[in-house]
């Protein structure tokens, strides 16, 4: 193992020959590597039950690795304590697939959710926020266009504005790195461009380093800097969206049936991914 | 072969219909139940019961007595009702697979809490009168015992439920177990706790008369002393007393659980 140092150079994420077992059959992860830089906007593309979700949860160690290791700025995630695993997890924004909001609240009080991992347990769990933090919430949520529903239930919302409180309460944690797991999976096509295009700009304007499980292939050729595809646990393509052949993509979505593939997966068609 | 999962279907619902049959017979059977007889007595039973029991002018004169206890018996209620679900709501916290702090905790409260619902409320009364004699103690400590084991499992159920998610999101910000709890399990969980609270208060009112009944106190008791006394007029307004009380509960904890929901 090489000493790791705070030079810029030195990556911000060093994913090393990880493995998950769920169960003893087979690995949901099979020895995958991979570093990540500082701003960099990463795709992990693959089939469903590839490993794209433990993948992405082994980084926060939401789900422990059975092998290997995941450094982050340098620090072995495995070998920390519960408190400094809260620490580094206040540095990781994540946003989920189906937003995970705290649907009786209001969207200020989702989004400051954020910080609660940044303040003393008794704040925390009085829920008292600073002026400051409230102002930063306040701003985040303008930001993403949500002004007018600062105080409105989140169960009121459609699905792209609560997926954008998601991206509020990633984004008031000051994250180095948000995780996206899926986070277009389940809207529509205009409310998935509009969130795909904030994500993007967080990452040019804050360099904030993103790694985003997608579904679609064409938003990963789209919006990534760097894609890795995932198949049974493995990792079988890390490049830039240029690189991605259809050979290479539908070696990543191999399934034992063609036929199968060709029925389920029909952005995978050639002409479908050039077409949109 | 798709079509052999319907004629499976059917056969599912025929070997069904065939079980219950042969259990409804064969219980009859077992038990020497004349059917005929069981529902010609139904018809005698409401002869009986308008001829004698119905409340009468004197029997009226005694309904501040009646008022009272249905008064005691309905606080008690209450009481152990919310008294438990305080103690439910920590037993559920331990025991939900989305809040637990370890899974043997969550096992034992998951236990303690089948083993409180699972012993019959009557049993409880029965066990707890050894202890503390016909006293309103007795009541109290019977419908506690049995709404905590029933609440905890509800409340659970509710956590499970309604936080999961927000649970996974606000563990991935680091955010400590007492603010989870406190600002994302609370929070989602509360309105549907209260509705099981206010299903719990309305159960126990009910139950309370059998309670009291056996512990001697509250309105049970008094049923069962006018009953036991063949003032029958005076058992009938006790009754009459009971369902109405129990509306006007139904009736506000519905308008609640509307607002609340």
């Amino acid at each position: 193992m090489t000493q790791v140092s705070q030079l810029s150079s030195s990556p911000l994420l060093q994913v090393s020959n990880v493995v998950k077992y769920y169960d003893g059959a087979k690995p949901a992860l099979d020895d995958v590597s991979f570093s990540i830089r500082k701003g960099e906007f990463v795709s992990v593309i693959g089939p469903s039950g590839a490993g794209k979700s433990t993948l992405l949860r082994c980084i926060n160690r939401m789900i422990e690795v059975s092998r290997g290791e995941v450094r982050f700025e340098g620090i072995s995630v495995g070998e920390l304590k519960r408190k400094d695993l809260k620490r580094l997890r206040s540095k990781i924004g994540m946003i989920f697939q189906h937003y995970n909001l705290v649907d009786r609240l209001t969207v200020i009080e989702n989004v400051l959710h954020g910080r609660l991992g940044s303040k003393s347990t008794l704040a925390g769990v009085m829920g008292r926020y600073s002026r400051d933090e409230k102002r930063q919430a306040m701003d985040v949520i303008a930001m993403l266009g949500l002004g007018d529903h600062v105080y409105q239930r989140c169960d009121r919302l459609s699905g792209g504005q609560k997926q954008r409180v998601g991206i509020g309460r990633a984004l008031v944690q000051d994250p180095k790195m948000i995780l996206c797991d899926e986070p277009i999976a389940s809207l529509d096509p205009n409310a998935s461009r509009n969130i795909m295009e904030q994500l993007k700009s967080f990452s040019r304007q804050m360099h904030i380093t993103l790694i985003v499980n997608l579904h679609q292939v064409e938003f990963a050729l789209k919006y990534s800097d760097r894609i890795l595809g995932v198949n049974r646990g493995r990792l079988v393509f890390d490049g830039r969206p240029e690189n991605l052949s259809p050979e290479r993509i539908a070696e990543i979505y191999a399934t034992e049936s063609i036929a199968l593939r060709e029925v389920h997966r029909p952005e995978l068609r050639p002409e479908a991914r050039y077409a949109s | 072969m798709p079509a052999d999962i319907f004629v499976q279907r059917r056969n599912n619902s025929l070997f069904l219909f065939a079980a219950l049959g042969a259990l409804t017979v064969g219980s009859i059977v077992i038990t020497k139940y004349d059917v005929a007889a069981g529902f010609t007595s139904v018809g005698k039973a409401l002869v009986w019961g308008a001829s004698n029991f119905y409340p009468d002018a004197h029997s009226l004169t005694k309904l501040p007595e009646i008022a009272q206890k249905l008064w005691e018996t309905i606080l008690m209620s209450v009481a152990a009702t919310t008294v438990a679900a305080v103690f439910a709501v920590v037993l559920a916290m331990i025991g939900s697979r989305t809040t637990r702090i370890n899974t043997l905790f969550s096992v034992v409260a998951r236990g303690l809490a089948s083993v409180f619902r699972n012993i019959p409320l009557v049993a409880w009364a029965m066990i707890l009168m050894l202890a503390f004699s016909q006293s309103l103690l007795t009541g109290y400590l019977a419908l506690f015992f049995g709404s905590l084991g029933f609440l905890t499992r509800a409340f659970i159920e509710t956590v499970d439920e309604a936080s999961i998610h927000a649970v996974e999101a606000l563990t991935a910000t680091g955010a400590s177990y007492s603010s989870i709890i406190l600002q994302a399990v609370l929070p989602s969980s509360l309105p549907q706790m209260i509705s099981w609270l206010l299903f719990m208060i309305d159960t126990n009112i009910r139950d309370a008369t059998l309670v009291g009944l056996l512990t001697g106190t509250g309105i049970g008791f008094s049923f069962d002393l006018y009953y036991k006394n063949f003032q029958f007029h005076d058992a009938s307004l006790v009754v009459i007393v009971i369902v109405i009380a129990i509306i006007v509960i139904e009736t506000i904890s519905n308008y609640i659980r509307r607002i609340i929901l």
